[in-house]
Order: structure tokens, then C-alpha cells, then sequence
């Protein structure tokens, strides 16, 4: 059995709970059926088990580096992407009309799954280029989609996307980076980015950075700000790779995790390199000026789901790893039994078991979440009469899909650390990588403290509480479908339906608060409670799926389900008290007595 | 050129496999199948044959229901159609039950000009129906190959041996099976799976070949598993560690264990 991925959940919570074979009669996925997605969770298993997981450890022990004018990066990571594009995964999620395949996005999703739990420092290549293809497939002119996305689906241009820079990270408006229109259309671009993941290498032929950044006289804030395509090379009219452009790194940095992903600071425009006879690197509008941030964020949601998802797959690799060592490592005795007993396997311990069983819980909880936000993402498409509230608890339930697997993610990998003991705390085991890398994730695509405040700040508040009705209806549903069932489900949701209206009456609290630092400054903690609630919703509506079917799979089901409704959900009522009481020990601290 | 390739589905090599304590066959239930990974090569060298030219690549596999996903999967990677020969009657079968089933198929498919196979099957691992199916055939055999080429009406393959390798060239139509050397199989894709969907398969049953149920099957069997040992449990492993003397010290290891 793998330790990658489960492929026994992934067909649970396709098949057995969402109902992918019901979303497959609806264009546009009506081309694919239940066996054709098995065929693709295959080969994403296959190929990552092949290509993916073996040089792991060794794109983490030989990070990229940089020699001044050229990134080197483990040449196993060319081969294994290249493998990647040409099965076809690049393109697989686009739509049909832009070359890709039209798979749902929640197939995508578990399939992709494989690649960040193999190899997450290699995937993130493939997936910044998918989600930059995505982008210039639905927002780029004519010229732009025929010049660069078929090059960037077959594998041949990889992508990135050049948000941040070194003084702009969570607050984009801040960014700096000017773009000068040119007589012929063009533009050049002048400015320094920081953290950009894939910013240079020889992986591909071309690197297509999405660049954000201001023209002259644009207004201050977020409304100033456009998008730009710059290519490391520029692309001559029949395809063939041109000039240099005048793109440049500073350096790479180097850090705790996901080193596999060469991480840069590129420099543009400072006329290292000058194409045409003119420094300054050549760029092209995407969208009209000034629409530059609301075209990043439609792709928000799905580049979001992505971060939740490798998260969450980092932690299912890491509770597969940590269970086949806990059944295999002989370590002490149950308690009451003599020196003279051999010893037991560790998963005999109780405390071991607890340490696993969180981490199913997490895990499990986490995928759940994130394929049926992804599941929210088709729904949308398959039905457009629906599109509108589908869409609308997909917004609200975003900042959680991205920032619940982070939170817990890492701390399911602690856990795994924990069980392996000292092999654990060694690099002769794949978890304290796991953990390195998917520490990453509560801080890049808005930090955790970023995504609380787009979920109380804005998602919660928006339309007078629209979305979180229309969530909480949902719930409403599962709750009472769990009432009809008896038994454990009508336990636990008579333990969620308190919760669920206590965290109404939580944000009603908050929003009638006079003073608006006061609603949002421990927006965290309201981020941790109502994920924890959005996900025992979700145990609840998956035990309801498991119903009274047999066998060890459906058993374990219901031990993470119980494990969560009795240890977990009750951690979100001290966070409730705090925030209904709305305590001001951090918003009134002078930071001077610090 | 028309050529077939016979594959074979086979309990995954990674997982723990057994055998049916009822009549010693291979248990096909508790483990998961696949096509065999020393038939991905044939089916390889088959469409690169079939791409470079003018061809048409048929998949045969014989064995349960779940077979078919052998077929799909050769399907997947590129060949053009396939049949599945599935009855009961068929449990059990030996090696030239095997051979007879396949030889009928194949003359019922229609005389291709190559029938490529692999060099043994990961779970019999006995490497003898290439043989007996050309002889059934009335084929020329040429196997073992690690290279493979198709000019005008003939065939060249390079067998590689101990102390040296072989050219061999045959007329065709002819049989070939294929090692491990002689590719890389391509994963399948995305369009293939979806082209997949929509190329026939066809699954005939002894009556359909016009094979008597007691020429198969255990009935039919030359051959028979008397008796079958589990693989003692894997052994706790020794750390050598090197203090200078490393490789003595696996030498000595080796030795007391009769390898060397
Ligand atoms: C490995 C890695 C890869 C990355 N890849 C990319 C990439 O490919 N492209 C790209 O554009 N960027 C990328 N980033 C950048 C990433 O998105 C930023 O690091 C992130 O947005 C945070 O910005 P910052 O690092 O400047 O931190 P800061 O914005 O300085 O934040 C520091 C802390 O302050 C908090 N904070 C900031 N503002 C507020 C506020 N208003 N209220 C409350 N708290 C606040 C934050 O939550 C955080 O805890 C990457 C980063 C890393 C580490």
C-alpha cells in the first residue's frame, strides 16, 4: 500500500461522498465517467510513485543554487516534470477550447494530491504554470493565449506568478514595480520582486512571469496596480525563442522548506540584458490597466484550494509514513504486563494512538474540505442555475480551505515526528522534511493572520451575512439528516448545532462592535474556531456517507469522526469566549512595554 | 503491418502476493492487478513499430473480469483495439492451455505480421509461451530481444547473452518477445485515457474460440503446484558499520551466507 496518498479515501470522498459519478452527467464533464477518473488517479499515482518520490529528499539535501548568471536545479526534477506535461496534467483542468482536458477540478485536485505528497518542492513547478496558463487562457488577448499557452501546457515554458516584493507582501498595494507604456503597445517594466517561487532556472525553454506592477499616474492603492506577462525570452512571430529579455536575479533564497522549489528575488528592467537596444524588460498588459489585482484574484480561489490541498496532502503522507512505522517498530509493553512479555508494536500504545488517530482526523478532515470546496468550484460550472450560491459559499469557505490544512497540517506532521521518536527528529526520515515543507503553507497566498481578516473582515460581513447563511443552511441540512440517522451522528450533531449557533451569534457580536479594530483584531482566533466547525460539519456529513456500511475503512471513518466531534470540536469554546467576550488584552497593548 | 501483443494482467510484484490454499492457484482477489510490468515493453515496441509506419497495435489478454484493466491500460498508452478472452472454464490453465487459448485468438484477430510478447509474466515468471505459441502459430520465434527492428518483410533482433550478443533476423510473419532492455514504456495520458473510452474491445469465451473447456483449466493442466511454502518473515537487517574495514566486513557477510 502506498505512503503517499490513500487512494482507498480519495475513492471514498469522490465516490462514496460527493457523488463524482452524479457531477459527470452534467457538461462540461459529461466526456469523462467514473472509470476514466479512476484511470487518471492512476496514472497521478504512478507517476508520482515513479518519477516524484525518489528525489525528494535529494531536491531538499541539494537545494537550487545559483552561480550568478544561472539556477541549477536537480536534473531528476526536469525529467519527472517533463513526464508530468506530457501525461497531460498541465492542461488536464483547462477547458477544452484552450487545449486542456476539462477535468473537474475536485478529480484534479486528488489527483494533484500525488504530486504534492510525493514531491512538493518538484510539483510546485508544474502547478505555477498550470495556474499561469489558467490565467492568460481566460484573461489574455488573442495574441498572448496563442503565443505562450500552448507552449506552457506541453511543458516546454514554465510560469510563476510575481506578486510580492520586498517591501510589499501582505499589503500588495504597496508595490512599486512601474510599467512604461510603448509606442508599439508593449511596455517595459523596471522593479524588484521578492520571494518568487521558480523565478529562474533552465528547467524549461522560457520562464513566463505574471508580473504585478503600476503604469504613470495610476492611483495609489489597489486600483493603480495592472498585470504584465514578461517572458525571460522574448518569443519571435513563428514561435522561436528571441531576445533576452531584461529579466534578472538579485539571488535566491534559502530556506526552511520546499527547497526543491527554487525561491528568487528577480530584478526587471535594470538593463542587464536589452532587448530591442533598450533596457528595461518587455512586458504585456493582460485585462485593461488597473484591473491587475481582481484578475489575480480570479484565480484566487483555485490557487487557494492548491495551497489548502498541499497541505493537506503533506499531512496524509506523513500519518501513512508514521502508522506503517508505529505498526513495525517493537518499543515496550501494554501497561500491566511483564518484563518478560516480548515487546509490542508502538500503534499498541494509547498514546500512540491518539497521536495517529489526530493525525487522521486532520488529514482526513483536511481533504474532505479541500475537494469539497474543489466539488463547489465544478458545481459552479456543471450547474449555472446553482452557480450563485455555490460560488457564494465557496468565497466564505476559501480563506478556511486555505489556512485549516496549513494550521493543522504542520501539526500533524509534528505528530508524526513524535511517533517516530528520535528516527523522527533525523533526516533518515521523509517527515522532517514533510514538516519543513508544509510550513510554508500558513505563510505564502496570504498568511493565516491574512486569510482571518478576508473571512471576518469581508467574507462573513459581505451582503449581510449572505454567504454564512447559506453555509449555515448547509450545515442545517447535514445536522438534521444526522438527527434522522440516530445513533453516533445524532451524538455528534447535537454537539455541532450548539457550536454552529453560538458562532452566529459570535460574529453578530462582533460586527455591532463600534469600534472596527476591535471586530477583526483577533480575527485568528475566529479563523481557528469556525474551521474547526466547518470540519466536524463535514465528519458529520462523511459519517453520514459511511451510514452502516462494514469493514476496517469504514471503521477507522468513524474513530477519526468520534475522535474529532469529542476531542477536537470542543477546543473552539474557549476561542468562542474570548472573542464573544471581546477581549482587548492585544488590540489595547502598547507595544513599547514589549 | 497488423501486430498483436499478448498481456497479461498479474497481482502488483510491490504487494504481499499468495496463493488459493484451495487449489494452489495464484490469488488474484486479495491483491491488486495490473498489467504486467515485462508486457509494458512489448506493448511499447509495438506502437513505436505501429507510429513509425503504417500498423494497427490489437491487445489479447486471457483472465478473470478484472483482466480488462490490462487491456485499458494497453489501450491507454496508444494501441488501437483489444480482446479479452475470460470464461471460468479458464482457471487454472497451465502454460499450454495458455499457448492453445492464445494461438486460437490470434488466428481468430486474423494473421498479423507481428506477435510481440514479453519475456515472462511477473507472477509465473516461466518465460515458455512465446515459444509455444509460435509453434502453434507455425512462427518463426525470435526472443529474448533488446532490440528490435522492422525492414521490408523481415525482422532484426539483438539478444544479449553472458559472453556476447546475437543478431537474429526472421521472416515474417514472425514472433517476437521483448526484455526489459528494449524501451522505456510511456505512461498513459490524459488524451489516451479519454481516447481509450471509445476503442472496441471484444471478449470471447471458449465457446466463441471453439476451445473444449477440458483442453483448459486445471482439467486440462500438464503441469501442477504440489505444494506451496510462505517466505519466511523479512529478518531484522544488520548494520555494518565501516571503521576502515567496511568492505571485509561485507565480504564476510556475504560469504557466510553462501553468496560469495
Ligand atoms: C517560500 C515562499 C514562496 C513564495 N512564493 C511566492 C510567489 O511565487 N509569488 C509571490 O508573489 N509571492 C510569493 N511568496 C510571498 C508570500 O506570499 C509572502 O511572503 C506573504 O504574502 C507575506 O508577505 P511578507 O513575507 O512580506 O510578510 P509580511 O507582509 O511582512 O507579514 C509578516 C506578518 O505580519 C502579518 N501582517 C501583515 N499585515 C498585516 C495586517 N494588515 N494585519 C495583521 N497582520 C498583518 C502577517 O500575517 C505575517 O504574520 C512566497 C513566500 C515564500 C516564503
Amino acid at each position: 500500500m502506498s505512503v503517499i496518498m490513500s487512494r482507498r479515501d480519495l475513492d471514498f470522498v469522490l465516490f462514496e461522498w460527493l457523488d463524482t459519478a452524479e457531477l459527470l452527467q452534467h457538461k462540461p464533464f459529461d466526456e469523462h465517467t467514473p472509470e476514466t477518473v479512476a484511470s487518471v488517479l492512476d496514472l497521478a499515482e504512478q507517476l508520482s510513485t515513479d518519477l516524484f518520490a525518489p528525489h525528494n529528499r535529494l531536491g531538499d539535501l541539494q537545494e537550487p543554487s545559483f552561480d550568478g548568471t544561472t539556477v541549477h536545479v536537480v536534473p531528476e526534477a526536469g525529467v519527472a516534470l517533463k513526464a508530468f506535461a506530457e501525461a497531460g496534467f498541465v492542461a488536464a483542468a483547462l477547458p477544452e477550447a484552450v487545449g486542456g482536458m476539462q477535468v473537474p477540478a475536485s478529480v484534479f485536485s486528488a489527483a494533484l494530491s500525488w504530486f504534492h505528497a510525493a514531491n512538493a518542492g518538484t510539483g510546485a513547478y508544474a502547478l505555477l504554470t498550470t495556474a499561469a496558463a489558467n490565467l492568460i487562457a481566460h484573461h489574455g488577448d488573442s495574441r498572448l493565449r496563442e503565443t505562450f499557452v500552448p507552449p506552457m501546457l506541453d511543458g516546454h515554458f514554465f510560469g510563476t506568478m510575481a506578486l510580492s516584493e520586498p517591501q510589499a507582501g501582505s499589503s500588495l498595494a504597496d508595490i512599486t514595480t512601474r510599467a512604461e507604456p510603448q509606442d508599439d503597445g508593449s511596455y517595459r517594466v523596471f522593479g524588484r520582486k521578492m520571494w518568487i517561487s521558480g523565478g529562474d532556472h533552465e528547467l524549461s525553454d522560457n520562464i513566463v512571469h505574471l508580473v504585478l506592477a503600476r503604469t504613470p499616474g495610476a492611483p495609489a492603492g489597489t486600483r493603480g496596480i495592472s498585470l504584465f506577462l514578461v517572458p525571460k525570452y522574448l518569443v519571435a512571430e513563428d514561435g522561436s525563442r528571441g531576445e533576452r529579455n531584461d529579466v534578472t536575479l538579485a539571488g535566491i533564497n534559502h530556506k526552511m522548506g520546499y527547497r526543491g522549489t527554487v525561491n528568487t528575488a528577480p530584478v526587471f528592467g535594470d538593463g542587464a540584458f536589452q532587448p530591442g537596444g533598450l533596457p528595461g524588460a518587455v512586458g504585456y498588459l493582460i485585462g485593461s490597466e488597473g484591473s491587475g489585482l481582481p484578475i489575480m484574484f480570479t484565480m484566487m480561489n483555485e490557487a487557494r484550494i492548491g495551497v489548502g490541498l498541499g497541505a493537506t496532502a503533506l499531512a496524509t503522507t506523513g500519518y501513512l509514513k508514521s502508522l506503517a512505522y508505529a505498526r513495525e517498530r517493537l518499543q515496550g509493553r501494554p501497561v500491566g504486563t511483564g518484563p518478560g512479555s516480548p515487546q509490542v508494536p508502538l500503534v499498541e500504545h494509547p498514546d500512540i494512538r491518539r497521536m495517529l488517530l489526530a493525525q487522521k482526523a486532520y488529514a482526513e478532515g483536511a481533504l474532505a474540505l479541500v475537494l469539497y470546496a474543489a466539488r463547489l468550484v465544478d458545481d459552479a460550472a456543471a450547474h449555472p442555475d446553482r452557480a450563485d450560491e455555490a460560488n457564494a459559499v465557496l468565497g466564505l469557505l476559501t480563506p478556511i480551505v486555505k489556512s485549516w490544512p496549513s494550521m493543522w497540517g504542520p501539526r500533524a506532521n509534528d505528530l508524526a515526528i513524535q511517533i517516530l521518536g528520535g528516527a523522527g527528529y533525523t533526516r533518515d526520515h521523509d517527515i522532517e522534511q514533510h514538516y519543513r515543507d508544509n510550513r510554508l503553507n500558513p505563510i505564502h497566498e496570504g498568511t493565516h493572520g491574512i486569510q482571518a481578516l478576508d473571512l471576518l473582515g469581508r467574507k462573513v460581513l459581505m451582503d449581510q451575512g449572505r454567504a454564512l447563511g447559506l453555509l449555515g443552511a448547509r450545515m442545517a441540512d447535514t445536522v438534521q439528516r444526522a438527527q434522522t440517522a440516530g445513533g453516533p451522528a445524532a451524538e455528534y450533531a447535537a454537539l455541532l448545532a450548539p457550536r454552529v449557533a453560538r458562532l452566529g451569534e459570535v460574529t453578530k457580536g462582533l460586527a455591532g462592535l463600534d469600534d472596527p479594530a476591535a471586530v477583526t483584531a483577533d480575527a485568528s482566533l475566529y479563523l481557528d474556531a469556525a474551521g474547526h466547525i466547518v470540519v466536524a460539519w463535514l465528519w458529520l456529513d462523511q459519517l453520514l456517507a459511511v451510514a452502516d456500511k462494514d469493514g476496517p475503512f469504514y471503521d477507522g471513518k468513524r474513530s477519526a469522526a468520534a475522535y474529532f466531534f469529542r476531542r477536537e470540536l470542543p477546543t473552539v469554546d474557549p476561542l468562542l469566549n474570548i472573542l464573544a467576550a471581546s477581549d482587548r488584552v492585544t488590540l489595547d497593548l502598547d507595544a513599547s512595554v514589549l | 503491418m497488423n501486430i498483436v501483443v499478448c498481456v497479461k494482467y498479474v497481482p502488483d510484484a510491490q504487494a504481499d502476493r499468495g496463493f488459493d490454499e484451495s487449489d494452489l492457484t495464484t490469488n488474484r482477489e486479495s491483491v491488486d492487478g495490473l498489467l504486467s510490468e515485462l508486457d509494458e515493453y512489448a506493448v511499447e515496441e509495438a506502437l513505436k513499430i505501429a507510429e513509425a509506419g503504417e500498423g494497427e497495435v490489437t491487445v489479447v489478454t486471457i483472465g478473470p473480469d478484472k483482466a480488462a484493466d490490462a487491456v485499458k491500460k494497453a489501450l491507454q498508452m496508444g494501441a488501437d483495439k483489444g480482446v479479452h478472452i475470460s470464461d471460468e472454464a479458464i482457471r487454472g490453465s497451465d502454460a499450454f492451455a495458455t499457448s492453445l487459448l492464445l494461438a486460437k485468438a490470434i488466428e481468430k484477430i486474423g494473421a498479423p505480421d507481428l506477435v510481440i510478447t514479453g519475456m515472462a509474466s511477473t507472477d509465473g515468471t516461466m518465460g515458455v509461451v512465446p515459444a509455444m505459441l509460435a509453434e502453434r502459430l507455425g512462427l518463426p520465434q525470435v526472443t529474448f530481444a533488446s532490440e528490435l527492428t522492422v525492414d521490408g518483410d523481415g525482422v532484426t533482433i539483438r539478444r544479449d547473452g553472458d559472453t556476447a550478443s546475437e543478431t537474429i533476423i526472421a521472416k515474417l510473419p514472425a514472433l517476437v518477445s521483448v526484455t526489459d532492455q528494449i524501451n522505456e514504456p510511456r505512461y498513459p495520458s490524459f488524451k489516451g485515457i479519454m481516447a481509450a473510452k471509445k476503442k472496441p474491445v471484444e471478449t470471447w469465451s471458449l465457446a466463441d474460440l471453439g476451445v473444449d473447456a477440458g483442453a483448459v483449466g486445471a482439467a486440462g493442466a500438464y503441469t501442477k503446484v504440489l505444494s506451496v511454502t510462505k517466505r519466511p518473515p523479512r529478518e531484522q537487517g544488520q548494520i555494518v558499520t565501516d571503521e576502515g574495514d567496511g568492505g571485509s566486513k561485507l565480504a564476510d557477510f556475504l560469504a557466510s551466507r553462501k553468496f560469495i
